[in-house]
């Protein structure tokens, strides 16, 4: 291909935890070509110039959710994000924003995991079946209250958009919110109740200020701003109904 | 021993770091518009209730050219305040399904925003007729 020679600059915010007391900037002159996308620059950084440079990815198609950075300050993954829209300014390349940096691209993200177990992101059954008693039902009703959350693929772009998760760390947040939410719709699931109290807590959906970025960079199409915000109509009414059904954050 | 520090960025400054951020910024602050406007009829109602020496002052208050310049700057904001209420409108609603098909983003806030019209005409024309 003729467009081979191309030459993009890309800036990558660099921490070595070992020497460096803080990030900082350094440049590289990458080669590329149409079809390359910025993870694909970053690797040829690793395999060209420095074999230190450190990033996580895996599927290079845009389902892990590994490869979340800030791309010219957004929050992008960066398989399906292209070197060519950028050319010929450069591109600057950072660790995903509001988390703490464990080394150069990569976040330290057991917060997140923490949030994701507290939760309980499984099916807690309404009622107990046996086998012989058959399957859960669910009408293709009930089945679309909560598909739309099912799609997360945790790559905690929503976190890095959310400035009320960078102000305070301890915000639930939008995935796990999100996920929440899917549990809590689903028909077969009867644990709605220990998770509201989640919600109304300190940690829980108060501390949106309905910024909505995190439903913008979603790569999913999740809308995690909805469903933390449809979270907060509950959780008042959990509250408002406390003396006629204490249920929730509200017993 | 571990070897491990993770960084902690600093968050100042954070909304001018992104347009986003700005212009939410921006649709925030003009909610202060419109609860300085609420105190400004406030004033009025306290005024009316002074007697009609006091409301008569309170009116001409409002007919100053600083006033008139104020409510330009009060009917903007306001405005925009409008506008961006209704933009992140679908974000905040549970869904509503019509026929069996979920309202999109685009009605929802279309809908709000002709709703908003459609009650400031009908203000406007009801204070014209008791102006008149």
């Amino acid at each position: 291909m003729s467009d081979t020679k191309k030459i993009i600059e890309i800036e990558v915010l660099r921490y070595q935890p070992e020497s460096d007391t803080e990030p900082h900037l350094e440049v590289y002159k990458v080669p590329f070509s149409d079809d390359m996308s910025v993870l694909q620059g970053v690797q040829y950084i690793k395999d060209n110039f420095d074999g230190s440079l450190t990033f996580r990815w895996s599927c290079r198609m845009a389902i892990c959710g590994s490869c979340g950075m800030m791309i010219n300050g957004i929050p992008k993954l960066s398989c399906e994000t292209f070197l060519r829209d950028y050319y010929p300014n450069r591109v600057r390349v950072e660790a995903m924003a509001h988390f703490p940096i464990e080394k150069d691209l990569v976040v330290d993200l057991s917060g997140f995991i923490g949030k994701l177990e507290s939760i309980q992101p499984y099916i807690i059954p309404r009622e107990a079946r046996s086998l012989e008693q058959g399957e859960y039902i669910q009408s293709p009703e009930q089945f679309n209250a909560y598909i739309q959350f099912t799609s997360c693929i945790n790559c905690t772009l929503c976190y890095a958009a959310c400035p009320q998760f960078g102000l305070n760390p301890d915000f639930i947040g939008p995935a796990a919110i999100a996920l929440l939410h899917r549990y809590n719709m689903d028909s077969r699931d009867g644990a709605a109740e220990q998770r509201m109290e989640l919600v109304a807590s300190e940690e829980g959906v108060f501390n949106c200020s309905a910024v909505g970025y995190c439903s913008e960079v979603c790569p999913k199409h999740v809308d995690p701003a909805n469903a933390v915000n449809i979270n907060k109509t509950n959780a008042a009414k959990d509250y408002f109904l406390r003396f006629l059904s204490p249920k929730g954050g509200s017993k | 021993m571990s070897k491990r520090r993770p960084y902690v960025r600093s968050m100042d400054g954070w909304w001018k770091k992104n347009p986003f951020f700005v212009e939410y910024m921006i649709h925030e602050s003009t909610a202060l518009f419109v609860a300085a406007y609420a105190f400004v009829l406030l004033v009025g109602l306290i005024r009316l209730g002074q007697g009609e020496a006091a409301w008569n002052g309170w009116l001409e208050a409002m007919k100053s050219p600083l006033s008139l310049v104020f409510h330009l700057a009060f009917l903007v904001a306001i405005a925009y305040h409008t506008y961006s209420w209704f933009v992140i409108m679908p974000k905040t609603l549970p869904p509503i399904i019509v026929g069996g098909k979920r309202v999109g983003p685009a009605a929802i806030t279309g809908g709000g925003l002709l709703a908003a019209v459609v009650a400031s005409i009908a203000m406007l024309a009801l204070v014209w007729r008791i102006a008149l």
